[in-house]
């Protein structure tokens, strides 16, 4: 049968030769022979197989050294990138705790990072909300912390000068967040496009009416957040950036006025910044004038 | 029975059933019966077969259980309300830190730091399945298991149509794998295991919305149907290998009875791990009554197959009270 046609050139010849004289009898190759033939592509059907799955499961390091120069915005409280991909265990507990759900979990396209939360700030900021960093709390494997473990250093110039005052809580006797370390820095990446560079003021819905990000407001209720779409702005000189950033010192404006009285505003960002995302998703220009750059350190005013 | 300990430990690392050494008095008695009365035999075989009742119960409960503990995954989070949280690769079950042991097991390796509740949750799990099982995991709670159970379906019918082949592996693959997924975690620092878990994908996916990763989970259930038959968690799956190890002193287990046993095989033809069931092939059965070995995954298709009722389950030591 299949044996005679495909064992030709696999089989040693001299087996071959001894077995010819019972193959003729009997018109087919002794059993022996067919089984150890059987075992033999069963063991390389199974190393092909093997190495295909580790293969495959190896890939899974493409898409981290493709976003290593762009990395994902992680949440606070992030280990380095790389002990962040090794920690997390994919569970997405931190996904079921965050009020304004901001974070989202990696798919197949990041490789070793599926399963492993981000959070796409232009979408859904993390607003501190929650008031006590909870995805940290959710955190089984200590893969997002308030205090790293020894062995692993603060980035140079990612800590930040002191631990950040949440101005939501900022009447509470206990004000800032349980933060030392920045998850990115906010930076004004069109300042031709920002309105307050251009003296223009905004009125209406940042965003727009199907925007589905959602932000808490003080003045609105301080445990349920509510959409940004309901919540319009009118400013008449654009400083959205700087009055929704939940952080104390985080940002300011820096405004000018002209012999005319014109005025005009460049939004600074100062060392407390801790990278949530907030200004990237309040800011009402298309595509956004400020942005959030995850990983980046301080390095003084620009 | 002496040695059958370590022999079964072998057996799931891969290697080869073997005939039994030893065979009790008793046993003998039985085998010899069995080969010297074949007309009373056949006819109280066939006896049996035409008396044995259709029936699904441990499929049925199995099957509730399982689509009951992954609902439960994913009302917590849609409704909020919070009694297993997480997914399947960690969770908390009304507060109460659980982790997967393989997950663990990956993350441990390659962050080389466990944490308290990382510790806590392990231990929790390694208990609740060493007393439930090991393996019954795979049977009870993974959702690719069941995802997989109903693909094998329509693999056997298209290997009853001739269409397709069932090309089996060597088992010794899965060991080979769980060896090699953590070296990749320990020497690379990635979990990189968790990438290719179908379980944890479905798992996430259940809860968290579909994605992309779904698609290796399509390819690798095409990959079941078209070439062999339930190759993941037979040939592949480092976790069905890691709750094994646990179920090595699980007092659940399904026990077989010689006495009751007309060696059709019809077990050995539902089992995901056949091998196991080397026992029931007439004359190889070492004793009377023999527990069938770790790589079980407790998911009592035998057990409802069996027309003459010589596979059960039992909780070692419980039995009188049962």
């Amino acid at each position: 049968m299949s044996q005679e046609t495909e064992s030709g050139p696999a089989v040693p010849a001299e087996s071959e030769a001894a077995s010819a004289p019972r193959a003729k009898k009997g018109g087919a190759a002794p059993r022996s022979n067919a089984r150890a033939l059987e075992a033999r592509r069963r063991f390389i059907r199974s190393a092909v197989m093997s190495t295909g799955v580790v293969g495959a499961g190896l890939a899974g390091y493409l898409p981290v050294a493709a976003q290593a120069d762009n990395p994902r915005l992680r949440p606070p409280g992030a280990l380095d990138e790389n002990d962040f991909l090794s920690s997390c265990i994919k569970c997405g507990q931190c996904v079921q705790v965050c009020p304004v759900q901001a974070i989202v979990l990696g798919d197949i396209t990041d490789g070793f990072g599926l399963g492993v939360p981000h959070i796409e700030s232009r979408e859904q900021a993390c607003d501190f909300s929650c008031d006590a960093v909870q995805c940290i709390l959710a955190c089984p494997t200590g893969a997002l912390v308030y205090r790293k473990p020894d062995f692993l250093k603060i980035r140079q110039g990612a800590e930040l000068a002191h631990k950040p005052v949440l101005k939501a809580k900022a009447n509470d006797p206990e004000p800032t967040l349980n933060l030392i370390e920045r998850a990115g820095l906010a930076r004004l990446s069109r300042p031709d496009a920002c309105l307050a560079m251009q003296g223009k003021g905004f009125k209406g819905q940042t965003r727009g009416a199907d925007f589905k990000g959602q932000m808490r407001y003080m003045d609105v209720d301080r445990w349920a957040p509510i959409a940004v779409a309901d919540h319009p702005y009118e400013r008449d000189l654009c400083d959205l950036c700087v009055t929704e950033c939940p952080i104390q010192d985080a940002i300011r404006l820096e405004v000018t006025e002209a012999a005319d009285g014109s005025k005009r505003g460049v939004p600074v960002v100062m060392e407390q910044c801790v990278g949530c995302g907030v200004c990237e998703m309040i800011c009402p220009v298309e595509p956004t004038a400020i942005v959030v750059d995850s990983r980046a350190v301080w390095e003084g005013e620009a | 029975m002496k040695g059958r300990f370590l022999e079964q430990i072998m057996l799931m690392l891969g290697q080869a059933p073997k005939k039994p050494v030893e065979i009790t008095p008793e046993a003998q008695k039985i085998h010899k019966m069995k080969r010297l009365t074949k007309d009373d035999f056949e006819a109280m075989k066939k006896h049996v077969r035409d008396h044995a009742l259709e029936k699904n119960t441990w499929r049925n409960r199995r099957w509730t259980v399982l689509i009951l503990v992954n609902i439960l995954f994913t009302l917590s989070f849609w409704l909020d309300i919070q009694i297993l949280e997480g997914a399947l690769t960690a969770s908390r079950f009304v507060g109460f830190h659980l982790i997967d042991l393989n997950s663990a097991l990956q993350v441990m390796l390659a962050h080389k730091h466990i944490i308290v509740n990382l510790f806590i949750g392990t231990a929790t799990v390694f208990l609740l399945w060493a007393a439930l099982g090991g393996r019954s995991f795979c049977s009870w709670v993974c959702p690719y298991h069941l995802v997989a159970e109903l693909f094998e379906k329509l693999h056997l019918k298209l290997v009853e149509k001739k269409l397709v082949t069932d090309h089996e592996f060597h088992r010794g693959a899965r060991t080979v794998m769980w060896v090699l997924f953590s070296l990749l975690a320990l020497v690379t620092g990635f979990t990189v295991f968790e990438t290719l878990s179908p379980t944890g994908i479905l798992s996430r996916a259940l809860i968290y919305g579909p994605s992309l990763a779904l698609g290796w989970v399509a390819l690798l259930l095409v990959f079941e149907v078209v070439y062999s038959r339930r190759a993941w968690c037979r040939y592949i799956c480092p976790i069905g290998l890691t709750y094994g190890a646990v179920g090595v002193i699980s007092p659940v287990r399904v026990v077989y009875d010689l006495n009751h046993c007309f060696h059709e095989g019809d077990c050995r033809k539902v089992c995901l791990v056949p091998h196991v069931l080397e026992v029931v092939i007439k004359g190889r059965s070492p004793d009377v009554k023999v527990p069938i070995g770790p790589d079980c995954t407790r998911c009592g298709l035998c057990v409802d197959t069996c027309p003459s009722g010589a596979l059960k389950f039992e909780v070692k030591g419980l039995n009188k009270l049962l």
